[in-house]
């Protein structure tokens, strides 16, 4: 991972810290994996509550607490 | 290059959401859980005592059902909801927005100012917290258990998503209002300004968007929700410091050491090295 890119170019000069990332390597994982999360979020906050993916209660009386005590309405 | 860079912080913020997520769910469980049995208590009170008198006028019960409170408690048990059940919302919670929060971080890196990968993780927390949960909370706040009619879910779930939305937008703008007046106003004013517009368009969008139409009842104890509503609060403090520290650290080890993928043959020497 990080320490392969550090290895690969270890002959490279040193980068700022704070130097900007290319939007364009940000993107894809932000549409990809940040889609992912998101869906990760609505089954914590909102599955069989508003809306439902999967028919019965058994998400929502799951994450039951976790929903009323994250701030999402849960019924 | 750059890719396993955005990757490598992706993971840390996953797994800085799990940390936080922890700390968070110790939290949740020792101040949270009082106030969430408490409500159901209030809940099953009212269940009984609104069942007693259907009782008499029968055929007069079928409208005003109360909630099933009984039945939602037979699929997963209590102990179960206020120990694995929790843990689980809260760990997904802190996983998936720890996961969000090193994207943002990713994009406004370098380009806020002049803050150490550290202290942008500070400010990304800071704003994640803010515009995710505190600015939407002040509108509708979290509602313990027995409060809220099953029939309204629904229109109070688009509102509270709506809320979050709009607050998360209006940060992002109040950034890049920020980012364009600093160079008239300078950094100080310029986040001032920023800050003042974001809080303006804040109470604007109080405004527009229609009250909670199934706000707290009456009788419902005042001293319960309160402490239900610290609780909730005290949760995502909690998570916010702990991400803002962990993925701060994470993050400033990871970039330290990161170098040019422009790669030897640029002959510049990069003094930024010793910065944060």
């Amino acid at each position: 991972m990080a320490e392969a890119v550090a290895s690969a170019a270890v002959s490279a000069p040193a980068l700022s810290p704070s130097a900007p990332l290319p939007v364009r390597a940000v993107l894809p994982w932000a549409l990809f994996v940040g889609l992912l999360m998101l869906v990760a979020l609505y089954f914590v906050g909102a599955e069989q509550g508003a809306t439902a993916v999967f028919s019965g209660e058994g998400v929502h009386e799951w994450v039951h607490d976790g929903r009323h005590l994250l701030g999402f309405p849960c019924h | 290059m750059y890719a396993s860079t955005v990757r490598g912080l992706l993971v840390r913020g996953m797994l800085a959401g799990l940390i936080a997520g922890l700390f968070a769910f110790a939290v949740a469980y020792v101040v949270g859980e009082p106030p969430v049995r408490g409500s159901i208590a209030v809940e099953e009170a009212t269940a009984a005592k609104e069942a007693a008198p259907a009782a008499g006028h029968a055929g007069h019960g079928g409208a005003e059902a109360a909630p099933a409170a009984g039945e939602e408690e037979e699929l997963v048990s209590r102990p179960v909801q206020s120990t694995v059940g929790l843990a689980t919302g809260v760990l997904v919670y802190g996983v998936a927005l720890g996961g969000i929060a090193s994207l943002a971080f990713s994009f406004v890196l370098g380009r806020v100012g002049g803050f150490s990968p550290r202290a942008t993780a500070a400010l990304t927390a800071a704003g994640a917290f803010t515009t995710v949960y505190f600015v939407p909370f002040l509108k509708y706040p979290a509602s313990p258990p027995a409060v809220g009619n099953p029939d309204t879910i629904g229109q109070r779930t688009t509102l509270f998503f709506l809320m979050i939305l709009l607050s998360v937008l209006l940060g992002v703008g109040a950034i890049i209002l920020g980012r364009r007046l600093a160079p008239r106003l300078g950094n100080w004013n310029a986040t001032l300004a920023a800050g003042g517009g974001f809080v303006v368009a804040a109470a604007l969008a109080f405004l527009v968007l229609p009250d909670n139409t199934d706000a707290v009842k009456p009788e419902f104890p005042a001293a319960l929700l309160w402490e239900f509503r610290v609780a909730s609060v005290t949760v995502q403090v909690v998570m916010w410091v702990v991400f803002g520290i962990v993925f701060g650290v994470l993050a400033q080890r990871l970039l330290g050491r990161r170098t040019d993928p422009a790669g030897a043959q640029a002959t510049a020497p990069q003094p930024a090295s010793a910065l944060g």
